[in-house]
């Protein structure tokens, strides 16, 4: 089947999201869209799934033009879709899900579900997607959710394949083995869509390159492109992959956690055991695939969630009986993962959330009275340092794009004198220039003497940034290393290898994570 | 060296911390159990005299003389039985499954066996109060309670808070009878066996109006769905109030009298000693009731349909995503909701009684609800929770026969019961994921 987008235009109010769009997908190919986030991808891709109506352009398939009003017209004319974030029921079965929306009955409207665990069996043997039909999706790991997404749509005779940023929540190993499972597919006749604003993947796995930028499609290229090519061509300038730092004057430990123990609500342990030790100038990368205890740990450092067992020390004082407003006090910058969530306050200005944790200090209150004037003075003082693009400080923060979002919750964190920066996924949902930026600040942040704990499940960004690197795995910090080891070894870390794993009989392969000198067998 | 170091995984250190929802487990039978053998203690060492008389019938009959019970038997069974409790809890044996499950039954039964003999013990000199069959009244009150239950779990499962069901029970209770009573003023139309089924139908036509009132703001307009159900609530009073007030005393023969519906008796069940009557000489409405808890939980479970209202009430944005009408299917849900609950009102009038009364389903709508969420929004559960809180009812009125203990206060105890259920108590309690969202396409 080929799909054929021509002139295709998206505005919400004065806003145009898709500016006339061209692109042509060939039967069985793997087409890479590459762009930064907010670049228009997602828009797109929700238009040729029927999420969306163009407000101008058509869509053809196989040279007919068709009008999708919903997403049942889509899958019907053999679109499948794997979104971003997962439109799996998580209280049903595999077999429920791929079966929703399709469901074959014994009469009576009755469900038919051995069909529906058969067809899921077929399809995870044909195409070598290991799942078992009868599994909640709650509990299956996400690399195992999105093979659960890939059968939904091959359940519905797609022919065309949308993958929507799939990577952001594989481990490495995870990734290479999507990679395979994409080729498998194009063998078997699928055209897959790739969106994805990594410039590795595109080059390992695309036929085709189309990159957008603002909406556009600004060119084509071939995966053969260097990757700094491709970076010009998605931001628009030449952008600088490394990050410049120079090396780490590590001083005293600053914080230090001791053989702490996290358990959620739901009764089970997400940090185990977990110690280290964060030294002045020096950022130390908390590296690992999301939801292996990283959030439950940063939240423990902060005081938001009362570690179980173990003992947080902070410059030679346990703090962890501390809640949250004391660890601030005490000089703890905390970016957290999920700006939006606990961030800042979306409705309030620029201006106010500058001074969210900061307006009981005697510099910004009087008593009970805020001093209006000097909020005002350090708003405008942030907006320039910050290059914060707001219209006014005024401006509700939730009308900002991402990065200048993320850079209000930076700047704030960044304007109290610390001793520790935490900062969780610092780059998330940002557009280049901004991580450049922001990256900068963190470096400048560690050669003041800070210590530094990033957290990211951005292999990249924990390489460019930290001095040291802990993976954490399952809970617990299963290595620390430098940041001159492998990617490969890496990866297996975060996919859980330890030593005592690779002794046993799975064959090691060279990639070993010894302290005193195994790994280099 | 790039490695710098790696810890050894700790030995095994899961089992160090012993998993928490086990530990609670133990703490929460230890205190139950120990907490009903105290009791029973307290039972014994207050009465003088065990003797005590029961009645395998609601009511004294000529044919039914009360027997007397052996109250301090009684009473050792239960201490015996609810001290093995609190053993293989302290001892965390209690096993889990079935073996687990009868436990609890003989603990409950024989507890509450002694607890009637402790409140019907001592009562002095004349008219001995006996112990009467709780059966036939636990039927009445949770019939209604029950198609209230169901009519909030189909509801919710689809993703919208159904407050409203008192008011649904109202608006079927006021329907209900005038259906039957223009019936039975129309009788050349209408032969007389049908027109108490014929006040059902106008039943479940109301509780579905007050659906689509819910439907048209919760759906159509978006209004939050808790404080609309209260509104709705105090409309239909208002409204079935104003509506009583307006028939006029000289056709309140033709508008608000109707038949009730007559019982049947199932032939053969009806006729199995203690539970047959209670359970199989009941109208038509009762026997509805008992298929509605079956067809709600099979609708739900096995079928498309059901499929279908789960998934948009746990996650629309998937199931638009596959295609399927989010709003399309919470509309039918809510309409089928809304007649289930009209048919749970009819039982206030035509069910029962017969005339309509001003506010007489009494926030029976709102114990509807409490047995949705302790039966944690599934139909079996649910009903089974509404025949509990039914249970407990009655018990409040069989002892307000005596006065050992005020009736009233056990009447209250299954809502504080509920209160501790819901702040999970017995378990995680979670709601369908988008319980009360408006599904908005992008």
């Amino acid at each position: 089947m080929e799909l054929e987008i021509r002139g295709l235009t998206r505005r919400f109010g004065s806003f145009t999201a898709n500016d006339g769009i061209d692109l042509t997908i060939r039967p069985g190919e793997i087409h890479c869209l590459l762009g930064e986030n907010g670049a228009g991808k997602s828009t797109l891709m929700n238009m040729l799934y029927g999420l969306l109506d163009p407000s101008e352009g058509e869509i053809l398939v196989d040279g007919e033009p068709v009008a999708f009003a919903s997403p049942a017209d889509a899958i019907a004319a053999g679109i499948g879709m794997v979104h971003q974030h997962f439109m799996l029921v998580p209280p049903f079965t595999v077999a429920e899900n791929v079966m929703l929306g399709r469901e074959r009955t014994r009469g009576l409207g009755v469900l038919d579900r051995k069909a529906a665990s058969r067809l899921v069996r077929e399809l995870s043997e044909r195409y070598r997607l290991a799942v078992d039909p009868e599994a909640l999706v709650e509990d299956l790991p996400v690399g195992v959710q999105q093979r659960v997404e890939i059968i939904k749509a091959l359940a519905n005779e797609a022919k065309v394949l949308i993958l929507d940023e799939p990577t952001a929540v594989l481990t490495p190993q995870e990734i290479d083995e999507l990679m395979g499972i994409m080729r498998e597919l194009r063998a078997q006749g699928t055209s897959i869509i790739f969106i994805t604003h990594k410039l590795r993947e595109v080059r390992a796995v695309g036929d085709r390159i189309s990159v957008i930028r603002r909406g556009k499609v600004v060119g084509t290229a071939e995966p053969t492109a260097s990757e700094a090519e491709l970076a010009e061509m998605m931001v628009g300038r030449s952008v600088q992959l490394v990050v410049d730092k120079a090396a780490a004057a590590v001083g005293e430990p600053v914080l230090e956690a001791r053989n702490v123990t996290v358990i959620d609500p739901r009764g089970h342990q997400v940090v185990k055991d977990v110690s280290f030790v964060a030294r002045a100038g020096e950022v130390l990368g908390i590296a690992g695939v999301q939801g292996n205890g990283q959030t439950e740990l940063i939240k423990s450092l902060l005081g938001l969630v009362r570690p179980d067992a173990g003992e947080i020390w902070l410059d030679g004082r346990d703090i962890s009986r501390h809640g949250p407003r004391q660890s601030l006090e005490d000089g703890i910058g905390y970016v957290p993962e999920d700006r939006s969530h606990d961030g800042y306050v979306g409705s309030f200005s620029v201006r106010e959330n500058l001074v969210l944790d900061l307006f009981r200090s005697e510099r910004f209150a009087s008593g009970p009275a805020l001093r209006l004037g000097a909020i005002e003075a350090n708003a405008r003082q942030r907006i320039e340092e910050f290059d914060i693009r707001t219209e006014t400080m005024e401006t509700p923060v939730s009308a900002l794009s991402g990065g200048n979002q993320q850079k209000v919750v930076v700047a704030r964190e960044f304007s109290r004198p610390l001793k520790v920066l935490i900062a969780s996924q610092p780059t998330r949902g940002v557009d280049v220039g901004s991580i450049e930026f922001i990256h900068k600040r963190i470096v400048e942040e560690r050669d003041k003497g800070t210590a530094v704990i990033i957290v990211s499940t951005e292999l990249d960004e924990v390489f460019a940034l930290s001095d040291r690197i802990a993976v954490m795995y399952d809970g617990r910090i299963v290595g620390t290393a430098t940041p001159d080891i492998p990617r490969e070894e890496i990866g297996l870390m975060m996919a859980g290898a330890t030593d005592t794993d690779q002794a046993g009989a799975t064959g090691a392969t060279g990639a070993g994570t010894h302290g005193t000198g195994g790994g280099a067998a | 060296m790039s490695v710098v170091d790696a810890p050894a995984r700790s030995e095994a250190p899961e089992e160090q911390v012993r998993d928490r929802a086990d530990v609670r487990r133990q703490v929460r039978l230890v205190v139950v159990f120990a907490l009903a053998a105290a009791m029973v203690l307290l039972f014994r060492l207050t009465t003088d005299s065990f003797s005590v008389t029961y009645l395998l019938e609601a009511q004294r009959s000529a044919d039914s003389q009360p027997r007397s019970l052996d109250g301090s038997l009684v009473n050792w069974v239960a201490l015996v039985l609810a001290l093995a409790g609190v053993v293989l809890a302290a001892l965390n044996r209690v096993p889990r499954g079935g073996l687990g499950l009868l436990l609890y039954v003989l603990v409950g039964l024989s507890f509450y066996v002694a607890f009637m003999a402790w409140a019907f013990a001592d009562q002095g000199e004349g008219f001995q109060a006996s112990i009467s069959n709780p059966i036939p009244g636990t039927i009445s009150i949770a019939t209604p309670l029950v198609l209230g239950a169901l009519a909030g779990v189909v509801c919710e499962r689809a993703g919208v808070i159904n407050i409203a069901i008192e008011g649904q029970f109202l608006a079927g209770a006021f329907s209900a009878s005038l259906f039957a009573s223009i019936a039975l003023s129309s009788l050349a139309f209408i032969p007389l066996w049908l027109c108490a089924p014929f006040g059902l139908l106008g039943g479940a036509l109301a509780g579905m109006l007050v659906s689509a009132i819910l439907g048209l703001f919760a759906l159509r307009y978006q209004v939050n769905q808790v404080v609309l159900g209260v509104v709705i609530v105090a409309f239909a009073t208002g409204l079935t109030g104003f509506l009583l007030g307006q028939i006029p005393s000289e056709s309140t023969g033709r508008l608000n009298n109707p038949d009730p519906l007559e019982p049947l008796a199932v032939p053969v069940l009806s006729d199995i000693p203690v539970i047959g009557q209670a359970l199989f000489e009941q109208t038509i409405l009762v026997y509805l009731t008992y298929a509605a808890v079956v067809v709600v939980a099979l609708l739900l479970f096995q079928t498309r349909w059901g499929l279908r209202v789960r998934a948009v009430g746990e996650h629309p944005k998937a199931a638009d995503t596959v295609g399927i009408k989010v709003n399309r299917l919470r509309w039918q849900a809510v309409l089928f909701g809304g007649l289930l609950a009209g048919l749970g009102g009819a039982y206030y009038t035509v069910g029962s009684s017969g005339a309509f009364d001003k506010e007489m389903s009494a926030g029976t709508g709102f114990i509807a609800l409490a047995a949705v969420i302790m039966g944690r929004w599934h139909p079996v559960w649910a009903a089974l929770a509404a025949v509990f809180f039914g249970f407990m009812r009655n018990l409040g009125t069989q002892l307000s026969l005596v006065d050992r203990i005020p009736g009233d206060l056990i009447g209250a105890l299954p809502y504080l019961a509920t209160v501790i259920v819901v702040a999970g108590f017995v378990g995680r309690v979670r709601p369908p994921a988008a319980d009360g969202e408006p599904f908005v396409k992008a």
